[in-house]
């Protein structure tokens, strides 16, 4: 049978996807240029991708998009770390989750935003003040998906593992960290989100340097180009932030159906 | 099922035994591994009020095949978690070998209800869980013990319910056990299924030699696989009977009819 010529579904799907946006950006950049729309309050597309590019130029976004990914990662790693380990004491000694897990229970219910003016009473304004409120914000999702990742492993596969002579080290290793890590990624990608907001309030109220602050310098100047493109970057490094993850996932969860190819599953 | 489908497979593997008897059988003679007597003496279990063992006396030779019979909830599967040192008598003594058993024992393995794989580990890493020297060979052979040595780089979520069981069978026989406790391993299977791994288990007991305790619900499997029955009933022994029948004659013999009414009415 003779195949009709059509454009293949895919790439059908993908151009229908993105006829909204762009012509949003054509209708948008038409309307500023005929001076429908203020460049105060919305400047040209054209006039975005100009600053990006004398930003780019003069070193300025490089510099502070490094010292915010910087304090987003500081803070990560601490309160990611911290929030592991808790999970991970917790989800394995019940005597350790009956000491400290009504406790932070209780802490994460405080909205980590809140205490940004006992922050900056305790740490100033510098560095320390952002790390410490994204280690907060990040440290709650990864303990508590943890602490309930590592509850959930197969009993049967623990006791499978003693049986067939595995030590605790390998117990853990092989089995109890394994089955943990599905839920320990989605806990992850959840903290990555938070990591992003909490930089972004805490920099835009208090900073000398960083995304935030290149923000919330130009709005004094009326550079609302240069705001514009400040919000852009946050959205790009949160989405290489996701994809990173998304990455992650699919290497670290490959023994997983849901990550295999169709045809594989039913064999 | 009924007695054809369960004698058809054993009547297909006399045939390919049969064919090359001189060589091969002297073969597994040769290869064939030691095995433990097992002896329980009084054995009481009580969980809270319920008592679930009443004074238990057992003596297994070593190298019988016995399987153990009894309505759900009549204790044969504490019985078999108490012998492999999962769990410890109220009262009475178990003991492997001529030694008290206290704790898992490395020459005795368990075959779950459900084949308890790592999903995340491929099937050749699953098999040879214990590690040690060599264990990538041995685990190899153990595959190819049970049909299965072209599977060895796959995930177990491909595999079907069958082939699966069949891993866990391989997995206990890597270390070359001396005890293989089995508890209703081919339940969850489909009759034709089950049928090709009581092939399989006929075959790698005459090759490993091990002691054999089967657990099962199913007095027909118990007695076409067997050397001996014992029916459980409220805690007790009901009944315990050799099975004289050589495994050749068991889908015609009259006297196995005989012994299966015995039982049904025991149980």
């Amino acid at each position: 049978m003779p195949k009709p010529k059509v454009i293949p579904r895919a790439l059908l799907d993908f151009l229908i996807a993105w006829t909204l946006p762009v012509l949003i950006v054509i209708g948008w950049e038409i309307g500023a240029r005929m001076g429908w729309i203020s460049a105060r309050i919305l400047p040209a597309p054209s006039a975005v991708a100009l600053a990006f590019w004398t930003n780019i130029e003069n070193g300025e976004l490089i510099h502070h998009t490094l010292i915010s990914t910087r304090r987003a990662f500081y803070g990560l790693v601490i309160g990611g770390g911290i929030g592991f380990g808790l999970g991970v004491m917790n989800g394995a000694l019940p005597i350790a989750e009956k000491l400290t897990d009504s406790s932070l229970q209780m802490l994460r219910n405080v909205p980590h935003l809140a205490i940004i003016p006992l922050v900056i009473l305790w740490f100033g304004i510098g560095e320390d003040a952002k790390v410490f409120l994204v280690a907060i914000g990040v440290l709650f999702p990864i303990y508590l998906n943890t602490f309930h990742g590592i509850r959930m492993v197969d009993r049967g596969l623990v006791e499978m593992g003693r049986v067939y002579g595995l030590g605790a080290a390998a117990l853990y290793w092989r089995i109890i960290l394994p089955g943990a890590l599905p839920s320990i990624l989605v806990g992850l990608r959840y903290a990555l989100g938070i990591m992003w907001l909490t930089l972004i309030v805490a920099e835009t109220i208090s900073a000398q340097a960083g995304i935030g602050y290149m923000t919330m310098n130009a709005r004094e100047f009326l550079q609302t180009d240069v705001v514009l493109l400040g919000i852009i970057v946050y959205a790009l490094l949160g989405k290489f932030a996701d994809v990173v993850t998304r990455w992650l996932e699919q290497r670290a969860l490959a023994w997983h159906p849901s990550f295999q190819p169709q045809h594989a599953v039913a064999a | 099922m009924n007695w054809a489908t369960v004698y058809a497979g054993q009547r297909d593997m006399e045939l390919e035994t049969d064919a090359g008897w001189s060589t091969a059988e002297r073969n597994l003679e040769a290869r064939r591994g030691e095995s433990v007597a097992i002896r329980l003496e009084a054995v009481e279990k009580s969980f809270g009020d319920r008592r679930v063992l009443r004074g238990l006396s057992v003596t297994i030779a070593p190298g019988q095949f016995v399987a153990v019979v009894g309505r759900s909830g009549c204790g044969k599967t504490t019985l078999l978690r108490m012998i492999a040192g999962l769990e410890s008598a109220s009262g009475g003594g178990i003991s492997i070998d001529g030694a008290p058993v206290r704790s898992l024992r490395d020459d005795v393995r368990l075959l779950f209800q459900e084949p308890r794989l790592l999903p995340w580990q491929r099937v050749i890493a699953n098999v040879g869980i214990a590690r040690g020297a060599g264990w990538r060979a041995r685990a190899e052979a153990a595959l190819a013990d049970v049909g299965l040595a072209d599977r060895a780089g796959d995930w177990p979520a491909v595999l079907s319910g069958g082939q699966k069981q069949r891993v866990a069978l391989a997995r206990a026989l890597v270390s070359r056990p001396k005890a293989l406790l089995m508890d209703e391993p081919f339940g969850a299977l489909d009759a034709l299924t089950r049928t090709e791994m009581h092939r399989l288990l006929l075959r790698v007991r005459r090759e490993y030699g091990f002691t054999a305790v089967l657990i099962t619900h199913d007095v027909r499997e118990a007695l076409g696989l067997a050397d001996r029955i014992l029916v459980l009933r409220d805690g007790e022994v009901a009944m315990d009977a050799p099975i004289d029948v050589p495994l050749t004659l068991r889908r015609t013999s009259p006297a196995l009819a005989h012994l299966e009414k015995r039982v049904l009415a025991e149980v």
